[in-house]
């Protein structure tokens, strides 16, 4: 299916070719015509979503949580697209660089905090609309369950799961239906899409929160 | 009936004056709630801000100031990490020197030839050991390459990382005299706080009490003898290199524990001071 690009993501012309774009400062070396820089889909989880044309739900404006943020390459298009974002990454190192790119965006929200301890950021993070979660450890759908307080009840999570971050030696196919029936406890999978070619081993995923709240 | 506590009292903002950036990054760091609120919102209604921008605009300064607090102090306690390899790295180079020396003379004494030093281990670990004496003598060859290569990769974790724990420190002292320096003195904070007199003796200690004792002449200079701009300058004039740059490594560690920004500035004013240094001896 061909799905609209969310307002604010354009696919423009670089050179022979037209990829997918934002409008901001530039931050990892990408190029930028008449003010739109390139958004890498081989360096971004989520461009490589929206170039296999997974139904995102993204209109542009929302609010983002946005977990396992690291330098910022992916969330810095997002703030660009999107209303209030909040980055929360657990790793000093490339915080120090994510620090940069919040000093050229006025919506970009950095929190040094674990994402599997949302109780240390709900005090700061207001309910949102979008989820974006990209952080390659073991139990990533463990984060996405503790995460879901923060999604509004028609909000979407938009995540990226890496095989090899939960088990080296399973078939990948195998450890992503684990972790997609352990999502299921708290989450209506919407669609699935395997990223190759830009990212091998991963599956992105589009899922809404049930409607039992309880958990 | 007790008073619930209402969702605005766990919000970072709660208590706050607005605008108050230091109170909002230490909420930040150290507050908790159990589930999110329509915190903006609430803050507005709550007359703690009057409009969402204001208080975008101080959650975002808030939340760099906090994040930036916290880098800082990570990096800050690594310096134990830093203060442990350089320790570990002299006792590795050390006992592989030792070795190297038993096994030198090992054997010498069923070899011709065979040298001395950490080259001739390597040499001899390279051997077809047939068995017996012989064998045990190529497998303490072994490890004294192996200490020497384990030497050689914590230099290579403290080369990675004292520019991270100390900028401006490593820039000016190199990676290895910064970690020293940090080692003899404690650490970051400890090596911060001592007068410039005193890192400029720092690892001269012995030295240092047999002078207080009136046993010999007052030292002119620790380990930071090591640095190229205390070697290299002619003896008449060593210890004014010394004073400077142990006035230079002082304000670095200074910077790097209180600030943490590189400052390249201070290099270039040491290496102006070494160079006038250095011009007074030509003449
Ligand atoms: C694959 S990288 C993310 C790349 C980034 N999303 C981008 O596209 O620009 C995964 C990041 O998640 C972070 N991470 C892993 N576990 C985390 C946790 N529990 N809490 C916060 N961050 C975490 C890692 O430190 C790493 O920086």
């Amino acid at each position: 299916m061909t799905t609209d690009l969310p307002d604010g993501v354009e696919r423009r012309p670089f050179g022979d070719a037209t990829a997918l774009a934002t409008q901001g400062e530039p931050v990892y070396g990408e190029p930028v015509v008449d003010g739109w820089r390139r958004w890498d889909p081989t360096r971004s989880k989520l461009g490589a979503m929206l170039e296999t044309g997974l139904d995102t739900g993204l209109a542009g404006g929302e609010t983002v949580l946005y977990l396992g943020a690291a330098a910022g390459t992916t969330v810095s298009h997002v703030a660009d697209f999107a209303g209030p974002t909040y980055a929360v990454e657990f790793a000093t190192r490339p915080v120090q660089d994510l620090l940069d790119v919040v000093d050229d965006r006025q919506n970009l929200f950095p929190l040094l905090k674990d994402a599997r301890k949302p109780a240390t950021y709900a005090h700061v993070v207001e309910p949102v609309d979008v989820i974006v979660q990209d952080v390659a450890t073991r139990g990533q759908a463990r984060v996405a369950l503790a995460n879901r307080r923060f999604l509004a009840d028609d909000g979407r999570l938009l995540v990226a799961f890496k095989a090899r971050s939960e088990d080296v030696t399973a078939s990948p196919d195998a450890v992503f239906e684990d972790a997609l029936s352990e999502l299921r406890e708290g989450y209506e999978i919407l669609e699935t899409a395997r990223l190759e070619p830009y990212h091998d081993d991963h599956l992105g995923v589009v899922a809404r929160p049930h409607d039992d709240r309880t958990l | 009936m007790t008073e619930r506590p209402t969702a605005a009292d766990a919000a970072w903002f709660a208590g706050l004056d607005p605008g108050d950036v230091d109170g909002g990054a230490r909420a930040i760091r150290d507050g908790e709630a159990d589930q999110p609120a329509d915190w903006p919102t609430l803050a507005v209604e709550s007359g703690t801000v009057d409009s969402e921008a204001g208080y975008y605009e101080w959650l975002r300064e808030a939340a760099v100031h906090a994040t930036r607090q916290v880098v800082r102090e990570r990096e800050r306690a690594d310096d134990r990490q830093l203060v442990h390899a350089v320790r570990a790295m002299d006792d590795c180079q050390r006992t592989a020197n030792e070795l190297a020396e038993r096994l030198a003379e090992w054997a010498g004494s069923r070899y011709e030839d065979v040298g001395s030093g950490i080259a001739a281990a390597r040499a001899l670990a390279e051997r077809e050991s047939a068995a017996d004496a012989d064998e045990r003598v190529v497998s303490l060859a072994q490890r004294v390459v192996d200490l020497d290569d384990e030497a050689a990769d914590l230099r290579s974790f403290i080369e990675r990382t004292a520019p991270e724990v100390a900028p401006n420190l490593a820039a000016m002292a190199g990676p290895v005299l910064a970690a020293r320096l940090l080692s003899l003195a404690g650490g970051l904070e400890s090596l911060a706080k001592k007068p410039s007199g005193t890192v400029q003796v720092l690892g001269a200690e012995d030295a240092l009490f047999a002078h207080l004792r009136g046993q010999a002449t007052s030292p002119k200079h620790g380990i930071i003898y090591t640095h190229e701009y205390v070697r290299g300058t002619p003896q008449a004039n060593r210890g004014s290199a010394a004073r400077a740059l142990a006035g230079k490594l002082t304000i670095a560690a200074r910077i790097d524990h209180y600030s943490g920004d590189l400052r390249p500035s201070l290099q270039a004013e040491l290496d102006e001071r070494i160079d006038a240094i250095r011009e007074r001896d030509s003449e």
